[in-house]
């Protein structure tokens, strides 16, 4: 199963991101052999519609499941509609949210936040 | 003629020399800034006649889309996205027409719909127009473009957005001279900068108004000293013109403050 998780880096040791659509990284990691693949996130070059362009990034990817912290209303609708899960996570490193997605302490992600939330 | 009031920095006073200026010049004036048009609070206009700006934006017929994907990858915009269907972001669609030219099966057609409304009408002598950017909205450049477009020959006095982004860059495609208005901040030196670049790029003649001024030697005078660009007027950091702009009102028809704008007029008559 490919688990995709956003992050502000490339490493497993790296902090998770809160952020998709502006998010920096995208770790992809197979949970049967371990293997991890990085994308650099092609959406946050955009103008505008970040997580629309991320969003299509990853669906072309194949991935089974997202975990991110907030999608905003156009890459939840997106991501609605195709067949990946999405899981929410609050903070820790991508290894650490790993463990908490396959212990079953995420809760899955029901509804858009807002949009531009993470704008500074 | 056309002289475009632009700024870098928001806030700075554009729409405060940008009215005056077309009532001190007899000059049409035209709000560009269509997210958030301002400047007929001041010049109050009357009968005012509306009309919408239109723009296209692509429909998929589902029953021919083979969900190729080819629009998709086409689209520069993020307007388009594939999953079981195509998804279309109309607000974020430059109507480029690029989609419609890959589709193999012709599913993809344009339409048309509302961004925007623009109202023309009079104060005293002058045509004052804007336009209004429906909220939600992303696009200006198509609104700012349809009231450039139709323009008379005679003086027009441009109320540029703030920035330098496409909405300024298509407005100064139609712009003969510009006066850049800022103010003696490090933030309005900064973005003023930009705005000098951007003249300079599309070597339009350019010259200065320092807005909020309590010392004649101040950040945006030296800058402009060194540079060798021209102070075309210093505007008082004062009370009085806080209160006169706050209450609607323009300084080219206060006694105290208008010939600020009749040597304002003399200047910009010499600008090239």
């Amino acid at each position: 199963m490919k688990v995709l998780i956003s992050a502000v880096g490339k490493e497993k040791t790296d902090d998770f991101d809160l952020k998709f659509g502006r998010g920096e990284f995208f770790q992809i990691i197979d949970t049967e052999t371990g293997d991890i693949k990085v994308l650099e996130n092609e959406g946050k070059q955009s103008d505008h519609g970040a997580g629309i362009g991320a969003s299509q990034q990853v669906i072309n990817e194949n991935v089974d499941v997202i975990i991110t912290g907030h999608l905003g209303p156009n890459a939840f609708e997106i991501l609605q509609d195709s067949d990946i899960e999405l899981y929410g996570a609050k903070g820790g490193t991508v290894e650490e949210v790993l463990e908490d997605y396959k212990s079953g302490k995420l809760e899955k992600i029901e509804k858009a936040g807002k949009a531009h939330k993470n704008l500074k | 003629m056309n002289i475009g009031v632009l700024s870098g920095k928001g806030g700075t006073g554009k729409t405060l020399i940008a009215t005056n200026l077309a009532i001190a010049m007899n000059g049409t004036y035209v709000d560009c800034d269509v997210e958030e048009p301002n400047g007929f609070i001041f010049l109050k206009p009357d009968g005012i006649s509306s009309y919408d700006v239109l723009v296209d934006y692509p429909v998929i017929d589902e029953e021919l889309c083979i969900l190729c994907g080819k629009c998709v990858e086409m689209c520069e915009f993020n307007a388009l996205a594939k999953t079981k269907k195509i998804f279309v972001f109309e607000k974020l669609c430059h109507a480029c027409g690029g989609c419609e030219m890959v589709c193999p099966t012709g599913a993809l057609k344009y339409e048309k719909r509302k961004i925007s409304v623009i109202d023309e009408g009079t104060s005293g002598n002058i045509t004052c127009k804007r336009g209004v950017l429906k909220i939600g909205e992303a696009m200006a450049v198509p609104v700012i473009k349809e009231l450039l477009e139709n323009l008379d020959e005679n003086l027009n006095i441009i109320d540029c957005a703030p920035g330098t982004s496409c909405n300024i860059v298509t407005s100064l495609e139609y712009v003969d001279k510009a006066i850049l208005v800022t103010e003696p901040t490090e933030f309005g030196l900064h973005d003023f900068k930009r705005a000098v670049k951007l003249c300079e790029i599309f070597k339009i003649p350019h010259a200065v108004v320092i807005n909020r001024v309590s010392e004649d030697d101040n950040i945006i005078s030296r800058y402009c000293n060194e540079n060798n660009i021209e102070i075309l007027s210093s505007i008082p950091y004062e009370k009085k013109i806080a209160e006169i702009y706050s209450r609607g009102e323009l300084l080219a028809e206060n006694d105290e403050y208008k010939r600020i704008f009749t040597d304002l007029i003399e200047k910009i008559g010499d600008l090239q």
